[in-house]
This record gives C-alpha cells, structure tokens and sequence, in this order.
C-alpha cells in the first residue's frame, strides 16, 4: 500500500466523521406500546402463540421435565395459547443479548438478570407491560422493590421470578476442625477474619476466606461488602462515586490484613466465582460471600455435600446487595402474545404452589426445597409460600437458621447505576490489594473515585 | 473472455465471501464507531462523541501500553524462540519427525485449554512453576497475581501456544537453502554461529520480516490470554486493547465506543499490513527476478 493509499483511508474517515457529526437518525420500526383497546383480557378464542426463554437445558432433566409439564398443564387451561420453550444456558448471555434482539431472535418473554433491567428499559428493549398487569392476582403482593427495578418513567417492562440476598457461605466442616461453632457463624467483619485466621492455621492449602478480584466480580462483591458496612457505591442522586469513605477504606483495609498480615486468604488471587465454588466444594476454604443458590450449584456440579454448608447474613449487618432474575417483554410482541405471556408468568413465577413453587413436586423429585431466599410476595402469599416451602424442605435448614433469622433485618440495597462499568473500576481496587501487599488504599479508591465521576457523568 | 470465464466464476465467489464476511462488517464497524445503537431502538449520529468517550476513559492509556508492552515482549519470546527451535531442528538428524510433532502439539490444543493448564501451572501456592521453584531453592513469583510479573506470565501462555506453527515456516524456509552454501562455508572454516549468521538469516531475511509483521499484527491484537487468566487485572496491569473493546460492547452495552476503538486499532494495524504486503510484493519481484 503506497503512503497516497493511506492518505485517503485517512481523510475517508475524517470526511465521515464530520458527515456523521451532521446528526442525522435513523429508526427501527418498533411497538411503542397499545392501544387502550388492548387492555381486555386474551379472548380465549384467539390463537396464540409465544416463545419463552430459560427452559432449563437438556443436561437438567429434573427440572426440564417439570418445566415441561408445567407448560403442558398451562396449555390444558389456556388451549388457544401455544407455548414455545427456548432452552439456553445460561438463560441470559449479556454478550449476545443485544444481537439476539437485534437479529429477531429473542424470545417474546424473554429471562433477565436484575441488574440488567434498567439498562434493557433505558435502551427501549423491552415492551411497556404497564396496561396489561391488573389482571395478575399477586400482582398487588409482590415486593416494590423488585417491581420497580422493571420500572421506568413510570412505565412497568417486566415481572420478577426470584430474589436473592447476599450473606457468608461458609464451611461447617472446616469450623468444627478450627475449633470454631458452626452454629454460631461470624457476625462481624471483625469475627470473620478471627475465623479466617483459625480455619487457614489447619494448613494443607486450606484457606479462611476468599473473595473475587476479575472479571468485574471483584466490584460486585465490594459493593456487597460497602453495604455490609453501611457504606455506598454512589449518592443517591446517582451522579457521583460515594466509595471513598471511611466504609470504603474499612472493606480495604479489612480485606488487606487477611490477604498479608493473616494470611488467610491463599495466595492465589484474581478468583472468579468459578474458581471458588470447587474451592468450597473440595473442603479448602472457609467462607466466602454468596447468595444461597451457590449451595445446590456446589452439590450439583462439584459434588459438595448439603450437609457440609451453612449460611449466615451479611457480616455488620448493615445492608445486603439483592438480586435475582425476572421476565420482560420483546417490544416486538404483539398486545396478545403480552397477555398471553403474562398469563404464562403468572402460573409459573408468581404462584405460591404452583410452577417453580410446586415445592411438593419438586420434593418428590429430589430437587432442593428449604433453601433460605427472600420472598418476591409480600403479605398472604408470602406466608403461603414460605408454608408450603416448610412443608416440603427436604435440605438441613438448621445449617441456614442464621440467614433465615438475621437477613430479614437487614437493609436489602439494589446494585450501583453503570453497575458494569463501576465493577470494572472497581475489580482493579480490590486486586491490587490482593495482590500488592504495598497497595494504597487512599491513592486507589480516590483514583477509584475520578474514574466512576467520569462514568457517571458520561452516563446517558 | 470464454477462456477465463472459470477464473472468473472462482474470483466472483471469492469476492463475495470477502464482500459479505470481511469488507462488510469493517464498513459497518466504521459507520458504527460515529453512532449511538443498541440495534433495536433508534440509531444516532454522534459525530466523534465515542472516540472523545474512549480517549478520556482512564483504562484507554493502559491497554495501549500493555499492548505495545505485550507485543515488544511477545516479538522477543515469541519471534525468537520459534527460529531457534527451528534451526535446532533442522541441525537434528534423529527423532526429526517426533520432535517436530511435540513442538507443533501446543497449536493443535483449543487455546481456552492451553490457557487453563497454564492457570494450574502459575497458581501461587501448588502451582507447577512455583514447585520448580522451591526444588531448586529458588524463590517463588506470584505470577498473574502480581503486576509486575502478568503481562510476561502472559506472554510466556502466547508463546508456548503459538510457537508451532512459526517453527514450521521457520523450518521450511530454512530447508530452501542451498546446501552447497553451507559446505562451501565449512570448507573456509565457519562454525555454526557464522554460518547463521551470514547464511542462514540472509536468505531466509524476507520470511524472518513477513513472520515479524505477522506477529505484530497477531500479538496487538492480544484478548484470549488477559480475557480467561486475569480479566484484565491485577489493577489493568493486562488489560488489552481488544479486551477493553470487548468490555465496551459486551459489558458495558456501548458498542459505539468499542467500535471506535476498534478503528483506532484498525488504522494501526493498517499501517503494518501495508508494510506486510510491500515486503510480500518485494518477496514476490525478488523471486520473479531469480527465475
């Protein structure tokens, strides 16, 4: 290629950078919404047919087989609707996400993590579902603060299916060999390292507690930690980093003494989730922070035992990050595949007894039933669902009497605005404490802090 | 025209492969860098408002610097590891093909496993390396874990995986040189530095330049390594150009801003493909001129 050739790549992309700064638009066809006509019920001789996402995969038979039966006892109620199952894994993929949108391949009612719902809303990919939810029974139930993570505007895009909290997941076997009461698990920050400390004497590269450093996990479970304390992400006007507190340098500092002065966080860091969960299924570390879901995906995909686990709330008690996962709407949907979806979502996620709370079912097929997760009802249908899950449990619920006890008192905090984008800030903080043993504090989370301003601010 | 109308047939079908799975998406990838989308609502113009978002955020210094450190490192380790094994192996006169075979294995592993095994062997504890380490008494390093010692940890994963395939090109280049140079050479009393020097690297200089291009092109283009070992850390110590560009698309949802740093990327490495295909067409014309 002569330098000429070059010289005119060059002033072709100039020449369109300024074309493109002329501002022009362009817009995809899209359906902004319904009419007022469209608020009648599904007229149930009207064919139907809808796609839904998350069936679990083939390699979960359990599970798929009572996905599947559910979908069959729906239909037998609603015939003039077809459903469609959509199995992937994982059931949201924010890599590909907007390519399935954009390709027509998303489902009508498609999965969604909580933390991705306001940008999905922000981004106007997903249907406003606000006309169409008075005819949900529990509707009036469920917890406002999960409902208005799918709000916008004052516009309603989705409906939750489950709920978590945060608490310390820790290792029963490994406390009793420290010397340590398994059912009395740390209350503090300050108890957690004690313990740390005692469960990585045993040796034999057993380690006290861990936490994640990559992969934007280490932002996320700062975050966690922050709430822990009582501390922030950001201010509530959402416009500027709140982190570099005396709670922010608490966390640090904390984390700081157990990785060098105790010693009982192992050597090797930069741990995502990943790396963990076999690290705790394997019997080599302590504690570390989880939601409760983690135990059955230790048991099941690394062969952990039930019985080994026990759960406590969030250390200092002062708040927890929530989260969860829900269904929205692809705004290509037509006004009937949204009642006929809402139906769906109604009979399988916001029914106590029914669908993915038919704990009986799910006893009789050897699925978890017990574990402590916060309830997406509030009122009757909490109680209701909390009593049949009782009934059913078949897991060692005393092992988690400290999470059922303490979590409800403690504060529930949604994830940070940009939340991605803020972890990302954030990971670098928290490895390099982790692997510095001369890491700053200060001069991290302050230019910790410069950084997530700018994010904020460029925030749309 | 009758003669070439097969030619032609095979051009046009050539063409359009290149037209639908290349120029395409770097046309749109270009138009991209210049727009707001999220390809299901409206599409916005906005001018260099991605490039500014890009240039100011604080990690955009980094990942160039990790970049070009990556790639100075990896051209050191990987441009010469790959010749000298080459020249040993065509010095071999036993056990040629089986060797050949061990050094070319690591290509043949899907690079997610390669990276794996070598998350076992940098592990700071039990790790395979730090073990060496203590057998010999010497100290351990904390490998990925530190951020001094990362990016070379990475660099070390490239080159074992990449490292096959040089040594073959290496090792065909180097058996298209006349063996009557290397006698003559031993008859005036030339050892084996010498006859490197002034032999074997003379003639094999235009395949040692396009692999050197190559390479630059392949290594700044770094994200399997810093993406499955370290996610960029510790504090972006590894994080890469196109890692950066994956968290902007992919994470952060902004795919205006990784498209423009894609094209920041794009014209860079223009510039040494246009360096590449001058030294193929020299490479060309000097063989052409010999016939």
């Amino acid at each position: 290629m002569k330098a000429r050739h070059l010289a005119v790549l060059v002033a072709g992309v100039t020449a369109l950078a300024n074309v493109a700064a002329c501002g022009t638009s362009s817009s995809n066809d899209n359906d902004k919404g319904s009419k007022a006509a469209n608020i009648a019920p599904l007229d149930p001789n009207t064919k139907v047919s809808i796609t839904v996402g998350c069936q679990p995969p083939k390699s979960s038979k359990v599970l798929r087989t009572e996905w599947n039966n559910d979908v069959t006892a729906f239909q037998q109620l609603h015939p003039n609707i077809t459903i469609v199952s959509k199995d992937a894994f994982p059931c949201e993929d924010p890599k590909t996400f907007t390519a399935k949108l954009a390709g027509g391949q998303m489902e009508n009612v498609y999965y969604v993590y909580l933390t991705d719902a306001k940008n999905i809303i922000a981004n106007g990919q997903a249907a406003d579902i606000t006309k169409y939810v008075s005819g949900v029974k529990n509707y009036g139930s469920l917890q406002p603060q999960l409902l208005n993570v799918f709000k916008g505007g004052g516009k309603l895009y989705g409906l939750p299916k489950t709920n978590y909290s945060m608490g310390l997941l820790y290792n029963r076997k490994l406390f009793q060999q420290a010397g340590l009461n398994p059912d009395q698990p740390p209350t503090t920050w300050a108890e957690v390292q004690a313990d740390a400390k005692k469960i990585s004497a045993l040796g034999n590269g057993i380690v006290g507690y861990a936490d994640y450093s990559a992969g934007n996990q280490g932002g996320w479970h700062f975050t966690a930690e922050m709430y822990s304390q009582g501390g922030d992400i950001v201010t509530p006007d959402g416009k500027k980093a709140a982190f570099n507190s005396p709670q922010g340098h608490a966390v640090l500092q904390n984390l700081q003494q157990m990785r060098w002065t105790d010693n009982s966080m192992g050597a090797k860091q930069l741990l995502q989730i990943a790396d963990v969960q076999p690290m705790m299924a394997s019997g080599k570390l302590g504690m570390y922070l989880s939601a409760p879901d983690n135990i059955p995906t230790i048991k099941d995909q690394f062969q952990g035992k039930f019985e080994d686990y026990g759960l406590a709330p969030m250390p200092n008690g002062q708040g927890t990050l929530i989260g969860g996962d829900g269904y929205m709407f692809n705004p290509k949907s037509s006004p009937d595949q949204i009642k006929a979806g809402i139906l769906w979502l109604e009979f399988e996620n916001l029914t106590p007894g029914k669908g993915q709370f038919d704990w009986a079912q799910k006893k009789i097929d050897k699925q978890p039933v017990g574990l402590p997760q916060p309830n997406i009802f509030t009122g009757a249908p909490a109680a209701e669902e909390l009593q049949i899950r009782k009934q059913n449990s078949n897991l060692p619920v005393d092992n988690y009497k400290a999470f059922a006890d303490g979590d409800p008192k403690v504060k529930y905090r949604l994830e940070p605005p940009q939340a991605q984008q803020i972890y990302a800030v954030l990971d670098g903080v928290v490895s390099s404490v982790l692997t510095n043993r001369n890491a700053d504090v200060n001069s991290l989370l302050s230019k910790a802090e410069t950084k997530v301003n700018g994010i904020l601010a460029n925030a749309e | 025209m009758q003669r070439n109308l097969t030619a032609y047939g095979f051009l046009c079908a050539a063409l359009v492969c290149f037209a639908v799975f290349s120029w395409y998406p770097i046309v749109r990838e270009v138009i991209l860098s210049f727009q707001k989308t999220n390809f299901v609502g409206d599409t916005k113009w906005v001018g260099l408002k991605n490039f500014h978002r890009v240039i100011e955020d604080p990690s955009f210094s980094a990942a160039w610097k990790n970049t070009a450190i990556f790639t100075l490192l990896a051209l050191i380790c990987g441009y010469a590891v790959p010749f000298v094994t080459a020249l040993l192996l065509n010095e071999l006169r036993h056990a040629r093909g089986y060797l050949r075979f061990v050094v070319y294995l690591p290509v043949m592993l899907p690079p997610a496993v390669s990276v794996l095994l070598f998350k076992w062997f940098y592990n700071p504890g039990p790790g395979l390396f730090n073990e060496i380490l203590r057998f010999v008494h010497l100290p351990t390093l904390a490998w990925l874990d530190s951020g001094k010692t990362a990016l070379i940890s990475l660099v070390i994963v490239a080159t074992w995986t990449n490292m096959g395939s040089g040594t073959l090109i290496y090792l065909a280049a180097l058996q298209t040189v006349p063996a009557e140079l290397y006698e003559a050479a031993e008859l005036d009393g030339a050892g084996l530095l010498r006859r490197i020097r002034h032999i074997t690297i003379p003639q094999t200089k235009l395949i040692l330049l396009v692999m050197l291009l190559l390479q630059i092109i392949a290594t700044m283009q770094v994200f399997i390594e810093p993406f499955l070992l370290t996610g960029g850390g510790p504090d972006n110590a590894t994080v890469s150009v196109v890692y950066l560009m994956y968290q902007y698309a992919f994470n952060f949802n902004n795919f205006g801003s990784g498209g423009a740093l894609g094209l920041m990327l794009m014209l860079v490495l223009v510039i040494f493909s246009a360096v590449y295909l001058r030294l193929s067409r020299d490479d060309r014309d000097g063989r052409a001129a010999r016939v």
